[in-house]
């Protein structure tokens, strides 16, 4: 026995050095990106590399201010997310707890209608989407961005799968003291479903800072961008000439999800995996 | 109209909850149609409004071609003609393929780290899935920035780490050919975190029982991983292939934001997505519809195919 865990010990030293190096590699672009928005230009494109700020330059953060509507940006990063956050937690949870417990009829058509669009590539309803949003005026505003996403089919059915898993002792006991639907709802379904929950909010919070396609479709003026289309037409089809600046931007947007992955990372991996198992 | 018709609906629910179930509710006699179309009735509208209308527009679309003022004729299937002939489209769905069966190679990848991670007694284990998660959760168009340094063919540290061992490395984003394979490994290694994650959670399920009962046996730790290990986690490889494949299929961010527009490559590594995005951005949205609606079938074909294929090498318990 003491052999075994002797032989055990010998085998996961390759697992941690395997590992080590594997996790230098995942996080190095981060930190080098890190050095280097705090550096010079001639520290990015020096060869050879080099891995420390000549001369520290922490205004290259400032500068971000005077290139780029940055704040602008980072609000309507933060509006549509809030929005489509909020929206796809009420939305989502009372479809999904319809689905899994309420009798109504063509239950199963409307489900499968919702389902089918998980299988549909955005590309297919982007256009149009497009055109309803300028139909309504809404092309270069927050709510213009968010709209379509407030809505999902993959929230609606991942809380259905999670209402489904909940033991249904509980309505029952509420239903016959004289509790409506809402009430059974509201009082007792939706704080066992916090798990779930916390997973949708979390892989919409994700999504929706990263999304890029639909903002740079609907968004055309550098104001009303959130900050993944900012970067992106920031450095998409020009030279560049001062990377430090750049590269600045880019941590600051990236900053405010990587900070709330790495207070709740737990939580994070959590979620994505539950939202993945569903 | 759509959302007049959401009013009068929230209205008419309390009158219909009262109504009797006319015997076509189920267990207990019991139908909740007023009270489900509360619940329902707001997501469905914006579903159908945003998502169902648009992919039936979306189609009828794809028939028509579109003039600079946003008015539109009908043209039958030219669109798809032209589509068949368009050899740049032809282009982006190989890269496209080429791109999806690179990210797959992360797969193998990630269950190799899976496995190192849930090795028992192993410590910080928390520790490496926060930092293999990191990539997936850095926005693309922002991590990008970086990885176009690291590439860069004058200045980039990979080129400088293969000049140590004698290797001239090519400009990478800018060289035909390789620029898709310096996309998708960036795409491996944001991938990377999201499979180790969901696969470490399958291995998770396995019971450990039988690891020691192999041991017992005298099995060594690789006879363990290939007779115990991947055969019980198959449904998570065949749930992360999935997964990549509609993933690499819709292959955009980090191609605009590692590349750029300019590029000399962009135009021989675009993806089907991509060469969308560019129809649409020149007013093409007839054509850029009809692209759409391949990229859909082509989605459907493969995903479908990979549904088909799990009948030989899934193996539900």
């Amino acid at each position: 026995m003491s052999k075994r865990r002797v032989g055990a010990r010998e085998s996961n030293t390759i697992a941690y050095v395997v590992l080590t190096v594997g996790s230098v590699v995942m996080i190095f672009p981060f930190a080098w990106q890190l050095i280097m928005s705090l550096g010079t230009n001639a520290d990015v494109i020096s060869v050879p590399p080099s891995f420390w700020p000549s001369e520290f330059k922490p205004e290259n953060y400032l500068n971000v201010f005077d290139r780029v509507p940055f704040l602008s940006q980072f609000w309507v990063s933060v509006g549509i997310t809030v929005i489509r956050t909020v929206g796809q937690l009420v939305l989502c949870s009372m479809a999904g707890y319809a689905f899994a417990r309420m009798y109504f009829p063509f239950k199963g058509v409307v489900l499968a209608l919702i389902l089918a669009i998980l299988m549909v590539p955005p590309q297919v309803y982007l256009l149009p989407q497009y055109q309803i949003i300028q139909g309504l005026g809404w092309l270069n505003t927050v709510i213009g961005i968010a709209a379509p996403g407030i809505f999902s089919a993959f929230g609606t059915f991942m809380m259905r799968q999670f209402f489904m898993g909940l033991p249904p002792e509980l309505e029952e006991a509420a239903r016959l003291d004289g509790a409506n639907q809402f009430q059974i709802f509201w009082k007792i379904m939706l704080p066992l479903a916090k798990p779930g929950l916390s997973a949708l909010a979390i892989i919409t919070v994700l999504w929706s800072w990263n999304d890029l396609l639909w903002p740079l479709i609907v968004a055309t003026s550098a104001e009303s961008m959130p900050l993944s289309a900012g970067i992106a037409t920031l450095t998409s089809g020009r030279t560049i000439t001062d990377y430090p600046m750049l590269l600045a931007a880019a941590m600051m947007a990236m900053a405010p999800v990587l900070i709330l992955f790495l207070i709740m990372q737990r939580r994070v991996i959590d979620g994505v995996a539950f939202s993945g198992l569903k | 109209m759509t959302s007049s018709a959401v009013r009068e609906a929230d209205v008419a629910a309390p009158a219909a909850a009262s109504a009797p179930p006319a015997g076509r509710g189920r267990r207990r006699g019991r139908s909740d149609l007023g009270w489900a179309l509360v619940f329902v009735l707001p997501l469905f509208a914006g579903i159908a409004l945003f998502y169902l209308w648009p992919i039936v527009r979306n189609l009828w679309f794809s028939f028509t071609e579109w003039g600079p003022f946003g008015d539109s004729e009908w043209v039958g299937l030219d669109n798809y003609i032209e589509l068949a002939g368009d050899a740049t489209m032809g282009r982006a769905i190989l890269n496209t393929l080429g791109y999806t069966a690179m990210l797959l190679c992360g797969v193998p990848l990630a269950i190799y780290f899976a496995s190192l991670l849930n090795r028992p007694g192993l410590r910080f284990a928390n520790l490496f899935r926060t930092a293999f998660f990191l990539p997936y959760v850095a926005m693309p168009a922002a991590i990008s920035m970086v990885w176009r340094i690291i590439y860069n063919g004058d200045f980039g540290i990979l080129n400088y780490a293969l000049s140590l061992i004698g290797i001239d490395g090519p400009s990478w984003l800018s060289t035909e050919g390789v620029a898709l394979v310096a996309v998708a490994l960036v795409g491996i290694w944001i991938s990377l975190g999201f499979n180790l994650i969901i696969l470490s959670a399958g291995m998770k399920g396995i019971p450990v029982e039988l690891y020691e009962a192999a041991s017992l046996d005298g099995a060594t730790r690789w006879k363990q991983f290939t007779t115990i290990t991947v055969p019980l986690l198959t449904p998570s490889i065949f749930f992360v292939s999935v997964m990549t494949v509609i993933a690499g299929f819709q292959v955009f961010d980090l191609l605009y934001a590692l590349m750029g527009t300019q590029n000399p490559a962009i135009d021989k590594t675009q993806s089907v997505v991509y060469y969308f995005f560019t129809n649409i951005k020149t007013g093409d949205n007839g054509y850029a519809a009809a692209i759409g609606v391949v990229i859909l079938l082509l989605v459907g074909i493969f995903t479908l195919l990979q549904f088909r294929l799990q009948k030989k090498w899934v193996t539900y318990v």
